[in-house]
């Protein structure tokens, strides 16, 4: 790399690849301020309004309402579940490996139609009423792989030994979990639950095969699309961005911090 | 590796699995049941609903148990134009993906190495686009590119675009969507295999009299395949079954039609079941072969 160009070459590329991945969450953020009325196609000039006023729409705040409601309960038990196998697939010995690797994976490799469609189907037969309940139930299922792959990756890089100098100390195998394990595999289980919850909030397509007439915030924006979406679906659609930016930002920024002064004392 | 590249530490293997017993098995249980209650017999309900007939004393969309292979060949040749365009433009996103990506996961992976938070903010903009909702997102590029748009007013002007044509609706906006909504999926993988890209072998190839482009080819790109087989992956086998972006009140309308927009309108719209059914059992069929070559090739360790 004798010539100049890499230098300059790539920055720039990175900061113009990083406009392109921005430009539709400005636009977003921009028309949440549109004085609009029904639709929200053209600029009509700067309101605070439709951030003042969210819930005048109607239907917006009960569907935002329902998908943090579906988000919150799947990523609790996808969460759970999903800890757990991670912790036996780092940890322990078992029969029938490449297969629970496999059934681990092919939820995350699955096309949401399909999988939303063959739920849908098994409700179908079993006469399963449609709504918030089997919403969930679908969510779980993709949100666990994605926990499996996070928190395995937080487990691998545990250090055992400290583990087992919990136990010199004469701690017992449920003290060692929840006063060493635990704390020490939190932050992955965190960052887990963190896109869990995301997953869940903005799936749209299992959604739609198992939602009877229940609404949420995606099946919102959906039917609204044919006539135009109103300015207030983009007031939450930014504010839930900015949350989770603020809050990614802040778990790495922490964890950056607690670098340097790990480095620092040694 | 392939789904590693979302989780925020890097496997460092302290311990190889040694410990064994009962334990295991408790913790396992209650989730791989759980996938086994509500992910592997909803895809058998697939495959035995593709094989329903008609009721014949029934209402339509009334289907009775049966073993009606000829459904399949019925959908084959029904939508096969469809089949071909989700392969098509989950080719073309999935080229225009790597070649986007690929500068950019080098700039963070291997030029930004010496300063870790620009790595890790640079990271945070590269996912920035999963916390704006997918559907949002994508009708703002819609809103971009519409008709009386200043973006295609100005095409126009400039000869690019014919007068009466517009953008909204065509394969190529299809395509546009389908690559930005999924170009996260493909620059994070890439990412975590040029992030331990050892820089000497660079070095070593230069010194050797090898052009840069020589050392790319040689050096570079072998040494980050295993980025770039699951990148591919796990960009292709989403936007090949999407219906979203191709569909008429997003960006595409009846002619760019995906197999992914015949499933759902077979389903949710006509209530074709076994039509729906056998043609998400062909998508899927599709994509595990493509998983079996994968597992073929690197095994199943690193699925996960």
């Amino acid at each position: 790399m004798k010539f100049s160009l890499g230098k300059y070459a790539f920055p720039l590329y990175a900061v113009l690849a990083f406009i392109y991945l921005l430009i539709p969450i400005g636009y977003t953020f921009v028309f949440s301020f549109n004085d609009s009325l029904k639709t929200n196609l053209i600029w009509r000039g700067f309101t605070l309004d439709k951030w003042t006023n969210v819930c005048d729409r109607e239907g917006v705040c009960e569907a935002f309402g329902n998908s943090v409601l579906i988000g919150v309960v799947s990523t609790i038990v996808a969460t759970a579940l999903g800890t757990m196998i991670a912790i036996a697939l780092v940890r322990y010995r078992f029969k029938f490996r490449r297969s629970t690797n496999l059934l681990l994976f092919l939820p995350m490799a699955t096309p949401e139609v399909v999988l939303g469609a063959g739920l849908a189907s098994q409700f179908f037969s079993l006469g399963v009423q449609k709504g918030i309940g089997t919403i969930i139930l679908g969510h779980i299922v993709f949100c666990l792989s994605f926990v499996v792959v996070t928190v395995k990756a937080r487990v691998a890089s545990l250090d055992p030994v400290l583990e087992e100098a919990g136990k010199d100390l004469y701690a017992n195998p449920r003290q060692v979990f929840w006063k060493i394990t635990f704390p020490l595999l939190l932050p992955g289980i965190a960052a887990a639950a963190l896109l869990s919850f995301a997953l869940s909030f903005d799936d749209f397509i299992i959604t739609n095969f198992n939602a009877g007439a229940d609404m949420t915030f995606p099946r919102y924006v959906f039917t609204a699309a044919a006539r135009g979406v109103p300015a207030e679906a983009n007031v939450i659609g930014s504010a839930v961005f900015i949350a989770a930016i603020l809050l990614v930002l802040a778990t790495q920024i922490n964890g950056e911090r607690k670098r340097r002064s790990l480095l620092k004392k040694h | 590796m392939a789904f590693a590249a979302f989780s925020s530490s890097k496997p460092k293997g302290f311990s190889k699995p040694t410990k064994s017993g009962k334990v295991a098995i408790a913790l396992l249980a209650p989730g791989l049941a759980y996938l086994g209650v509500f992910f592997l017999t909803p895809l058998i309900a697939l495959i035995m609903v593709s094989l329903q007939a008609p009721d014949p004393d029934g209402f339509i969309g009334d289907y009775v148990a049966a073993f009606e292979i000829n459904n399949y060949f019925v959908v084959i040749s029904d939508y096969f134009p469809q089949m071909m365009r989700s392969f098509l433009y989950a080719l073309a996103a999935t080229i225009l993906a790597l070649v986007i990506s690929y500068p950019l996961a080098y700039f963070i992976g291997v030029k930004a190495r010496p300063y870790p938070l620009l790595q890790k903010l640079m990271l945070t903009l590269v996912i920035a686009p999963f916390f704006i909702s997918f559907l949002l997102r994508t009708l703002a590029w819609k809103q971009i590119f519409s008709n009386e748009s200043w973006v295609v007013t100005t095409l126009q002007q400039l000869g690019l675009l014919e007068s009466d044509q517009y953008v909204v609706g065509t394969p190529f906006m299809v395509i546009f969507g389908l690559t930005y909504n999924f170009i996260p999926f493909m620059t994070l993988p890439l990412y975590t295999s040029l992030e331990r890209l050892d820089t000497r072998y660079l070095e070593a190839g230069s010194d050797l009299y090898a052009s840069p482009s020589r050392v790319f080819r040689k050096v570079t790109i072998p040494l980050s395949m295993p980025g770039i087989i699951s990148g591919t992956l796990l960009t292709f086998i989403p936007i090949a079954g999407d219906y979203i972006n191709a569909s008429g009140d997003f960006l595409g309308s009846s002619s760019t039609a995906m197999i992914g927009n015949v499933i759902e309108s077979n389903y949710l719209i006509s209530n074709d079941y076994p039509a729906a059914s056998a043609l998400s059992v062909l998508l899927m069929g599709a994509i595990l072969i493509l998983v079996a070559g994968y597992v073929k090739k690197s095994g199943t360790e690193d699925l996960l």
